[in-house]
């Protein structure tokens, strides 16, 4: 069986694994890391979204064979690492704005959020309509407006 | 005790020998009477067995609810409901916290594992959690904080009405105190005792009505919260159905089972009743297998059927309207109604882990019935009740998906099968196509007017039937001689409890008739509301001005009730009702009462063609809800930012199901597989203005507020895409009869592939 290897939320670990199998599973099922989420594994919801190398990833749409040894994952749990504090800015921002209910999709909203205010910083730009209309987490509780809120204000904060 | 207390009802509460102080009190007594749609009722039935019964009945503890102050200081209370987001745990410990005078942090709530000794009073529905549970919690924390009080007195020696609580301390007059942690042994038992108590009055409530944070936000937010996909049981690895390409289809023959066994990954592969079963090391060696299984399927229970064929039978079936002559200068208003299939799937799919061995099971899911899972699942897998053990875990939302537990059934009979324990999750396509759907109906509304005043008002809802097969049914049924409403079916005796019309429109008939059974269907946050009373409002609307009133001041004139009245002029006002709107937009306004509560809602679109035609990739986008101004009155908000959130939930469902969201049955089978297929809300639909306002405490008890705002919000909604368009909506949701905005996957094989081209879509 292949060998893996790649950086896991700071920690470089090794499996044995075919190389088609999405890196979701890879965490998940063999490796325990449960902050991603399934919500559809065609990267529709967007619930197990995470970082690949900082930038966000579908890891229900990556083979784990595409990896190469110095690919650094972030899932949601080794997030506040990459701020070395004990909460990510926009983690404290949901917290501040108590946006989950029943807290399913929030991993997944909280990568999106980071990588798409990063991804306007790198553009020149704060968060407009045109950004969060290219949001597509779903969060069938239905706390789009607290996340919106939320973002706004912690994105300036990191 | 000062003379406030002495005027106040007093309450059995019970501390249980125990070694640390545990105290109980029974559920269902002293609280208010249950909301009429879900009674509490301790009446044994035939899906558990007397002799369970009456050996459980023996228990010191039967029919108890118990806290445990634990040597630390902490309260332990374990909840006999499910938490899907509805933030029930969060109100719970706040309840807690204010009768125990102890700080909301130092409470701990778990969900309670399946009880049979409380026989109906563990389901979690109807919104009537809090309703029910209100009263009992309190007495069983203020049962706690007396016995500590006691204790003190003892260690102290000093007089317990000279004693004072604050935070979880106890000081005496002269400044000595103890803490609950010191206390909490000493203040345990040894024999059972019955204590009378008395509860805070209002105005000493210091946590209740004060908005606070989820007590699991954190958990939330830090992807340490644990759902039933992330609870690890030893051997319990990933399963899957390859299901049948139409409802209820059923397996005929397996081409390649040995092949399919033979995969990567695979450990098992199995014949169920609802398909195919594989088990493997991974979700997604489980897809590949279930993608390559060869068979033969027979035909389901709907294959002809289309979203044509049943609408035609449900206007086949539609009770008349019978219209007696109109008096002279008497008008009609008349209309008629088209709710399609939508889905009630939550974000986490349907799932559940099963550890089935010779002679006992263990089942880890979210289910808000989890006595009549236990029931079902002894009876799947030929177990006596006592055998099976539920474990109620964390769920990723409900929206009445949870109310029954078809996963915990399968992966049950998955895990017998094989004889190895599993971890059995639904994919997302088969979510959407063999989950349960809310049904389609319609809905004829027909109002008389005479000289300023409504003579009639007469709903006929025809449906296809809803299953209430998860024990609402069942404490209904025993409950049936007793309520008000004699010679009707289950359903049509739930639609009667539910359905109310909140305005004074002289003779009000509402009646329910169902057709068709071949589906599997479910409530979706809410039963029949946010159709019948969308379908009313919109009436109302059209009586306003038939009538040439104004909607706003129309509804007021007739409301019932002084609570209806206020939360409609609250939103009237906050929302600026009636100002000028540009062509294509327009204002709606509509109220809902359910639950002991009433909420109104204003809502704003824009269905101008600038928005409608916007372009977001994958999507529908449409009219945008631009503005929502919602007011809800509970009586008594325990927590009101919980309360918001609902109520924002609620609306989002209801834009939802009145502009974006149904299924298409097409073939036997709904075509949407996908979230990029059905259409719930995204952010690109979200309202950009929106406020929530709760009210003032009204009745001091609390109401249930899960589901109440989708009806209003519902109506409000289509009200305003009426005005804004100059044409009443008749058919929900309002592209439901666009062309496609999706390609159907595929049924055969049943689930999609993951795409493979993450990382090129990396941003």
């Amino acid at each position: 069986m292949p060998q893996h290897t790649f950086t896991l939320n700071g920690e470089q670990v090794t499996v044995d694994v075919e190389d088609d199998v999405r890196l979701l599973w890879v965490l998940r099922d063999i490796l325990g890391v449960t902050g991603p989420k399934y919500g559809c594994g065609l990267g529709v919801c967007q619930a197990c979204t995470s970082h690949l190398n900082g930038k966000a990833v579908n890891l229900c749409c990556v083979p784990v064979g595409r990896l190469k040894a110095t690919d650094q994952v972030t899932t949601i749990e080794g997030l506040p690492a990459t701020v070395g504090k004990p909460l990510h800015p926009m983690q404290e921002a949901w917290l501040e704005q108590d946006v989950p209910q029943c807290g399913y999709c929030q991993p997944g909203q909280i990568m999106t959020a980071v990588a798409k205010v990063l991804q306007a910083r790198a553009a020149g730009h704060q968060l407009t309509d045109a950004d969060f209309d290219q949001i597509r987490n779903i969060c069938r509780c239905g706390t789009y407006h607290r996340i919106r809120e939320a973002i706004l204000s912690a994105q300036d904060k990191f | 005790m000062d003379n406030q207390e002495l005027g106040r009802r007093r309450f059995l509460g019970y501390v249980l020998a125990a070694s640390t102080l545990t105290v109980a009190a029974q559920l269902g007594e002293g609280a208010d009477r249950a909301d009429a749609a879900v009674p509490s009722l301790p009446e044994p039935a035939d899906l558990y067995d007397l002799n369970d019964l009456l050996t459980d009945a023996a228990l010191p503890t039967a029919n108890l609810i118990t806290i445990t102050l634990n040597p630390d200081g902490t309260a332990s209370f374990a909840l006999p409901r499910a938490e899907v987001g509805q933030g029930i745990t969060t109100s719970t410990a706040m309840i807690i916290a204010e009768e125990l005078d102890l700080p909301l942090d130092k409470v701990h709530v778990s969900l309670a594992d399946a009880r049979p000794e409380l026989l109906f009073n563990q389901l979690t529905g109807g919104s009537n959690t809090t309703i029910s549970t209100y009263t009992p919690i309190r007495v069983a924390a203020a049962t706690a904080r007396h016995r500590l009080l006691e204790a003190a007195a003892a260690e102290l020696g000093a007089p317990l009405a000279a004693l004072s609580v604050l935070q979880g301390v106890i000081t005496a007059a002269d400044g000595r105190s103890l803490s609950y942690a010191e206390l909490a042994v000493k203040a345990g038992s040894l024999t059972d005792l019955q204590v009378s108590v008395t509860l805070k009055p209002a105005s000493a409530f210091t946590v209740i009505g004060t908005p606070q944070n989820r007590i699991d936000a954190l958990e939330a937010v830090t992807g340490r919260k644990q759902f039933a996909m992330d609870v690890q049981v030893p051997g319990a690895m990933p399963a899957m159905i390859c299901r049948p390409p139409t409802i209820n289809g059923t397996v005929v023959a397996v081409q390649n089972l040995a092949a399919v066994r033979a995969m990567p990954g695979i450990t098992d592969v199995a014949v169920v009743s609802t398909g195919v079963a594989v088990r493997g090391r991974t979700f997604g060696q489980c897809i590949d297998a279930v993608r390559a299984l060869q068979v033969s399927w027979g035909p389901g229970s709907e294959d002809r059927a289309s979203d044509a064929t049943v609408l035609a039978e449900l206007r086949a079936a539609e009770n008349p309207l019978v219209t007696p002559p109109l008096p002279l200068l008497t008008a009609a208003v008349d209309a008629r109604f088209t709710f399609h299939f939508a889905s009630n799937s939550a974000l986490e799919t349907n799932c559940a882990v099963a550890d089935v061995r010779p002679g006992s099971a263990e089942i880890w899911a979210s289910v808000k019935a989890p006595l009549v899972a236990q029931a079902e699942v002894a009876a799947r897998l030929g177990l006596p009740v006592g055998a099976v053990t539920v474990h109620v875990t964390q769920g990723g939302g409900s929206f009445g998906r949870k109310l029954f537990h078809d996963a915990a059934l399968e992966a049950a009979e998955v895990s017998q099968a094989m004889g190895k324990p599993v971890r059995l999750m639904w994919h997302r396509t088969d979510d959407f196509r063999h989950g349960r759907v809310h049904p389609m109906s319609t809905s004829r509304v027909r109002a008389t007017y005479s000289l300023g005043q409504v003579l009639t008002m007469d709903q006929r809802h025809t449906s296809v039937a809803t299953e209430f097969g998860h024990g609402l049914g069942d404490a209904i049924t025993a409950l049936a001689a007793k309520l008000p409403v004699g010679g009707l079916t289950f359903a049509e005796t739930i639609f009667s409890l539910t359905q109310q019309t909140p305005y004074n429109f002289g003779v009000t008939t509402q009646l329910l008739t169902e057709v068709d059974n071949g589906f599997h269907t479910g409530s979706m946050r809410n039963i029949y509301s946010p159709n019948v009373r969308c379908a009313q409002e919109l009436v109302v609307d059209r009586l306003a001005a038939a009538m040439g009133q104004d909607a706003y001041r129309f509804r007021r004139r007739f409301l019932k009730d002084p609570r209806a009245v206020a939360v409609l002029d609250k939103v009237a006002q906050v929302g600026n009702w009636g100002r000028a709107m540009a062509p294509g937009t327009g204002q709606g306004i509509a109220l809902h009462p359910e639950y002991h509560g009433f909420v109104a809602v204003l809502a704003e679109i824009d269905c101008t063609p600038a928005t409608v035609n916007r372009q977001v990739p994958d999507a529908v986008t449409g009219p945008r809800v631009t503005k929502v101004v919602c007011a809800v009155d509970v009586g008594l908000a325990v927590n009101p930012k919980g309360l918001e959130a609902q109520m924002t939930g609620g609306i989002m469902d209801a834009i939802a199901v009145t502009l974006t969201s149904s299924l298409h049955l097409a073939g036997g089978t709904f075509q949407e597989g996908s979230w990029d297929n059905y259409f719930y809300t995204r952010q690109w639909n979200t309202p950009p203005e929106l406020e929530i306002i709760v009210m003032p405490p009204t009745t001091g008890t609390p109401g249930g507020a899960g589901e109440l705002a989708v009806a209003g919000a519902m109506a409000a909604v289509a009200c305003a895409y009426g005005r804004a368009t100059g044409t009443m909506p008749t058919s929900f949701p309002v592209n439901h009869d666009a062309p496609p905005a999706f390609t159907p996957l595929p049924t055969v094989p049943p689930v999609p592939q993951s795409p493979t081209d993450g990382i090129s879509r990396a941003y």
